[in-house]
């Protein structure tokens, strides 16, 4: 996306970063017992950059764009270690009337299923406005919301309607038009595109993205679909069980996959102009967190298993540009140092 | 609002929902006239007493009523007198039914808002703070009074509120409608009759603030977990602002859809709560005209009754379309 890549290499600390997750654990607490769908993850997204964290259902990459804001769809879900850093101050530890300034001004978010996120009963502008109230930007209120409708593409008489008078695709321009509301230096979408037409999807998609190229917004995308990450990420984070087990510019990732998981992901996808027989995909299904896997999380549905995978952690290494998790890449001069 | 949605559409939607409810007026009337035909008893039994008549002077009082002939001929007389706006006389307070049943019907109504009112409020208030922290001591409150307000019967509650608040504490009257014998003028007046209303309306009241309690909270539990709640929070919209803005205004729609169903059962609960306080409502009335056989007050009664039902109805629903903009009329 940006004309000349900085030295943005995996891992490499960075001034500019916007958004910093320092191992960060999520716990969810049920009768059933704990679960932990963010287990250790950390990451990091710089001004201006779209970042993507992929993986399948159930891999908590959506709970951990629920934990910056700390705002999950369940009670009994909670951060209980790590560092939320924005511009290098722990949202962790703010107080509820400081986290509710950061909310909707300085960390936006557009979710999945846009029109369940808006309220029912309310005018897409009154929703508008009261974000503007809550952040004192009450003066000019209906004329920034004219002008926001005007940048997501719907007419200012949209304010007027109701929510299940507008379609899905204008339902989610209205999530991105929220979004952008308060001027954010982050916007955190889960699966933006994915409750949408496959027509729509593309619409919203470069909506997105043009929009996250005027503002220079700093974008941390999640989701399921690798054709999104290809066509609106800068690098990616690859999640697995609960964890990150991939890091990587987005060319560096389709290009020369690292992890097994990763490699799996890959395959399923099907190219057009390359027909092949669809190799069999990652066999089984994610973990059941509440008693994750010992050793590598993904041992037991890897095709490279070896015996050390079963016991021991592997580090998230840097090789090249990216960064994996895996055993298999653990050669001697790579493992100087490395924590086993 | 958008197109369609102006007050034309709602009117010609109150018209048509006001035409379709006179077939079911019609049906109200004829299915209480046959019931009442198959009573046993008659009126002239209860106007002439014990004290035994000659014949041919019940058959002369009877025939002076009309009660000679046919139930199909006395019904068909019935429906084309009241058409005319006639609803009968009163056998037994010798007075039009429909003067009677109207100047009634006032008193009832002043005793049932109030207690729609005073249950609405005192529920939705409750119910919204026992929400806000489910689970707690406070609901734990909220959800006892609710069991308490279920389970108790309105005219035993009445009986407790008499014992307690006029026979030992005397802080209120027993009964009646407001005080005979003190000619009260302006403030004092409304204040006297304010006094009288005080028991009847908490008697009457409690079960209705039980549902409602027990509804909001229910309804404010389910709504708070919704998608849009967590987008207001992810908007920055403070705790009390997304409860009372987003909360609240989804959670009312079948709160105002029970208010309606409830007005049908607290006609009913009045009768109870007129009687044992001695209230002069539409209720005492029908309780009397029973006892008298006082068929067409009886009748008369029903048949407002059952007109009021369906107004309630009709406004509720209008109420319920202008609080969901999703409600098509």
């Amino acid at each position: 996306m940006t004309a000349s890549p900085p030295a943005r290499s995996a891992g490499a600390p960075s001034g500019d970063a916007v958004l910093e997750l320092r191992a960060v654990t999520t716990e969810i607490r049920s009768l059933r017992g704990r679960v932990r769908p963010v287990d250790g993850v950390s990451l990091t997204v710089h001004a201006g950059e779209v970042v993507g964290v992929v993986g399948e259902s159930g891999s908590g990459k959506s709970m951990t764009a629920f934990s910056v804001l700390q705002l999950f769809p369940t009670k009994a879900a909670r951060v209980i270690a790590g560092e939320v850093l924005l511009a290098g101050r722990d949202l962790l530890t703010l107080r509820p009337e400081a986290l509710r300034r950061v909310r909707g001004r300085e960390v936006a978010m557009i979710f999945q299923d846009a029109a369940s996120y808006l309220n029912p009963v309310l005018t897409v502008g009154a929703q508008l406005e009261q974000q503007l109230q809550a952040h004192d930007m009450a003066r000019g209120a209906e004329a920034r919301v004219a002008e926001l409708l005007r940048d997501v593409g719907l007419t200012p008489e949209v304010a007027k309607r109701y929510p299940h008078e507008l379609s899905g695709g204008q339902c989610q321009r209205v999530g991105i038009a929220s979004a952008l509301a308060c001027s954010p230096a982050l916007v955190i979408a889960d699966e933006p595109t994915t409750a949408l037409d496959v027509t729509i999807q593309a619409q919203v998609l470069r909506l997105l993205a043009r929009l996250q190229r005027e503002h220079d917004l700093a974008l941390l995308l999640i989701t399921h679909d690798l054709g999104v990450v290809a066509e609106v990420c800068d690098r990616v984070y690859v999640m697995y069980a609960g964890q990150i087990v991939e890091e990587a510019p987005v060319e560096r990732l389709f290009a020369e996959p690292q992890h097994p998981y990763t490699q799996g992901l890959l395959a399923g996808v099907l190219d057009l102009l390359d027909p092949k027989p669809i190799q069999a995909a990652i066999k089984g299904s994610v973990p059941d967190l509440r008693d994750p896997p010992s050793g590598c999380r993904f041992h037991p549905r890897c095709p490279h298993v070896m015996p050390r995978c079963s016991s021991d952690v592997p580090p998230l290494l840097l090789r090249g540009e990216s960064r994996s998790a895996c055993w298999l890449h653990d050669d001697p001069d790579a493992s100087q140092g490395a924590p086993t | 609002m958008s197109a369609g949605r102006g007050t034309k559409a709602l009117g010609a939607y109150a018209l048509e929902r006001l035409v379709n409810a006179v077939p079911l007026v019609l049906g109200v009337i004829v299915v209480n006239f046959l019931l009442i035909s198959l009573a046993p008893g008659d009126p002239v039994t209860a106007l002439i007493g014990e004290f035994p008549a000659p014949p041919e002077y019940v058959e002369r009082v009877r025939a002076q009523y009309g009660l000679d002939q046919s139930v199909p001929e006395r019904l068909v007389r019935y429906l084309g007198s009241v058409v005319r706006g006639d609803l009968g006389f009163s056998f037994a307070n010798r007075q039009p039914v429909l003067d009677l049943v109207v100047q009634r019907l006032g008193r009832t109504m002043l005793l049932m808002l109030t207690t729609v009112v005073l249950a609405t409020f005192v529920g939705v208030v409750l119910g919204v703070w026992a929400a806000r922290r489910p689970n707690s001591a406070v609901d734990g409150g909220a959800t006892g009074f609710a069991l308490a307000g279920y389970s108790i019967p309105e005219f035993w509650l009445g009986q407790i509120l008499i014992l307690v608040f006029a026979v030992w504490l005397g802080w209120l009257p027993a009964g009646g409608f407001r005080s005979i014998r003190a000619e009260y003028v302006g403030l004092d007046a409304v204040w006297d009759q304010a006094r009288h209303m005080i028991l009847p309306v908490l008697a009457l009241s409690f079960r209705y603030m039980a549902i409602t309690t027990r509804l909001t909270r229910a309804s404010l539990l389910e709504v708070m977990n919704a998608d849009y709640i967590l987008a207001a929070r992810a908007r920055g919209l403070s705790e009390r602002r997304v409860l009372w803005e987003h909360g609240l205004r989804a959670a009312a729609l079948p709160i105002i859809t029970v208010i309606g169903y409830n007005f049908s059962f607290i006609v009913a609960g009045s009768a109870l709560v007129e009687t044992v306080f001695g209230w002069p409502g539409v209720g005492r009335l029908m309780y009397d005209s029973i006892f008298t056989r006082d068929y067409p007050v009886l009748l008369g009664i029903l048949l407002l009754v059952s007109i009021t039902v369906i107004l309630v109805n009709l406004v509720t629903d209008i109420a319920y379309a202008l609080a969901d903009p999703r409600v098509r009329y």
